[in-house]
């Protein structure tokens, strides 16, 4: 495994492509602010800012379904909403009992529990849509030009470099169990599960400490390479008057998309 | 032809022939955090064009050494390259000086393209990106690996890795080539491509290794170290001669069967 198994980034020659990074990093921020602001139940205006996401998609040139079969990856985390459902008071839409208690899902809860669904999946695209258009290095780039706090961006950076380091070594543990679960013949192997649990525990720790073992000798051989502290790119940032026009056009789709939510 | 381009003034202030010697080490000692002295008062001088090995059996301090070189750890005594001390101020053009290739090409090659990771180097130098391009591609011809620009590491064979590894530091234009066991794990075909691409280069080289084949056939002049100490300092063939300090030190003569 490498680096780019987790590299989202798309190979294409589209606008989108040669955009400068900072009008993509602040049309997706001010596209997920935007969604976030608007009212809940505001179908119509979902379904503009998900065409919006389309449109975005198919300027980038990225194959049809790329954005939503990527953005699922969300769906687990909105559970965490689940308990509106149950809170909001509002008229009861089901009610079932659970432990001798009666649990009531209200209209009003069920309403704000699909926005914040939709919300979070429409955010997400628009991030995938971002990290599919934008090299890793450009995208940090434009985040310092928007000053963005170096500290967290020095973060963001060795969390990407170092992902792959991680699952590497987790592959070559796991293959190395794998090579050493032996069976008696016709017998089951293993111990117990607790035995398991501790030879899983202790996995974990070795792989902490050969991942932090291995990202101090990178990092030496990024020191001993003239790395300062901040990844360079080659490519050079210009906001030119296409980035300008899209920066006004998307902009001005996304209040559009507001004053949809807010008829 | 020379290596050194002096057409980065900022980088160079060399003049040839009577200059200071390429590595001058005096006294360096060195101690891990734990406690566990790694070096001690190791003092050598390495002059310009000169190719040395570096020998010694594991947790010699080889490496430790090594990551003194350019200041990545820093123990007590004097170290210059070139004339310019290891110290803070001086970091940044030191490890443009310095060439230095770690041991496993996973931990050199960490960007996602042959290009990417030969221009790092050059890239956060400073330099103006024409001279990038044009370090990277003579940089990749010098190590036969010209073409292979925009292929991705991860999908080279280790004898290509390792030569990509080289090419990082050779478009830095370095002073001197440190590698560590750069013939370790290789195939014989590749391992003769690589003795083959050290020979040639002109460059002064540090080169530390267990291939004592390699040793005998590339470098007159052999530094031993056990026990973060160097034991012996000369001439390769004189030393192989010694039984008696291989012997102490875990080494075993080269013998082409």
């Amino acid at each position: 495994m490498h680096i780019n198994s987790f590299d989202r980034y798309e190979q294409r020659h589209s606008l989108v492509h040669h955009l400068d990074p900072r009008t993509k990093v602040v049309v997706t921020g001010l596209f997920i602010i935007a969604n976030v602001l608007l009212p809940d139940g505001a179908w119509a205006a979902f379904a503009a800012a998900w065409g919006l996401v389309l449109l975005g998609g198919w300027l980038a040139q990225l194959p049809p379904g790329y954005l939503i079969k990527r953005s699922f990856i969300v769906l687990p985390f909105t559970l965490a909403a689940v308990t509106i459902l149950f809170t909001l008071p509002g008229t009861a839409v089901v009610t079932f009992p659970l432990f001798s208690r009666t649990i009531t899902i209200s209209d009003t809860g069920l309403i704000r529990f699909a926005s914040i669904v939709i919300r979070s999946w429409l955010s997400i695209q628009a991030a995938i849509w971002l990290t599919a258009t934008t090299q890793f290095p450009d995208l940090m780039h434009a985040l310092r030009h928007l000053r963005a706090p170096r500290l967290l961006i020095a973060i963001i950076s060795f969390m990407y470099r170092y992902l792959f380091v991680l699952a590497n070594e987790a592959t070559r543990l796991l293959r190395a169990r794998e090579a050493r679960s032996a069976a008696p013949v016709g017998k089951n192997g293993g111990g117990s599960i607790l035995w398991r649990a501790k030879v899983a525990g202790s996995m974990v720790g070795q792989l902490f400490i050969r991942s932090f073992e291995r990202s101090e000798r990178v990092y030496n051989a990024m020191l001993a390479r003239g790395y300062r502290g901040q990844l360079l790119t080659m490519n050079p940032h210009v906001m030119k008057k296409r980035d300008w026009r899209v920066l006004v056009t998307a902009v001005t789709l996304i209040i559009l998309v507001q004053i949809i939510g807010r008829l | 032809m020379p290596i050194i381009h002096p057409t980065d003034k900022k980088l160079l202030q060399t003049d040839n022939g009577a200059g200071p010697p390429t590595l001058r080490v005096q006294n360096l000692s060195f101690s891990y955090p734990d406690g566990f002295q790694a070096l001690k008062n190791v003092s050598l001088t390495i002059a310009p064009r000169e190719k040395a090995a570096l020998v010694g059996p594991n947790g010699a301090g080889k490496s430790t050494l090594m990551l003194h070189l350019n200041g990545l750890l820093q123990g007590s005594g004097a170290l210059e390259v070139a004339g310019l001390p290891v110290a803070k101020p001086h970091l940044p053009v030191i490890r443009g000086k310095v060439g230095m290739v770690f041991q496993n090409p996973d931990d050199q090659l960490f960007s996602p393209t042959v290009f990417d990771d030969v221009a790092f180097g050059p890239l956060h130098m400073g330099l103006p990106v024409d001279e990038i391009r044009e370090r990277v591609a003579r940089a990749l011809a010098q190590v036969g690996m010209d073409g292979f620009e925009d292929r991705l590491s991860h999908h080279l064979s280790l004898g290509q890795k390792k030569r990509v590894s080289i090419a990082t530091v050779l478009s830095m234009n370095p002073e001197i080539l440190v590698l560590d066991e750069p013939s370790a794990g290789l195939d014989p075909r590749a391992r003769r491509a690589l003795i083959n691409l050290l020979r040639d280069l002109p460059l002064t080289m540090l080169v530390s290794s267990h291939d004592m084949l390699m040793v005998q056939e590339l470098f007159p002049r052999m530094i031993v170290m056990d026990e973060g100490e160097i034991v012996a300092d000369g001439e390769t063939a004189v030393l192989l001669q010694n039984n008696d300090l291989l012997e102490a030190h875990g080494l075993e003569r080269p013998s082409l069967a």
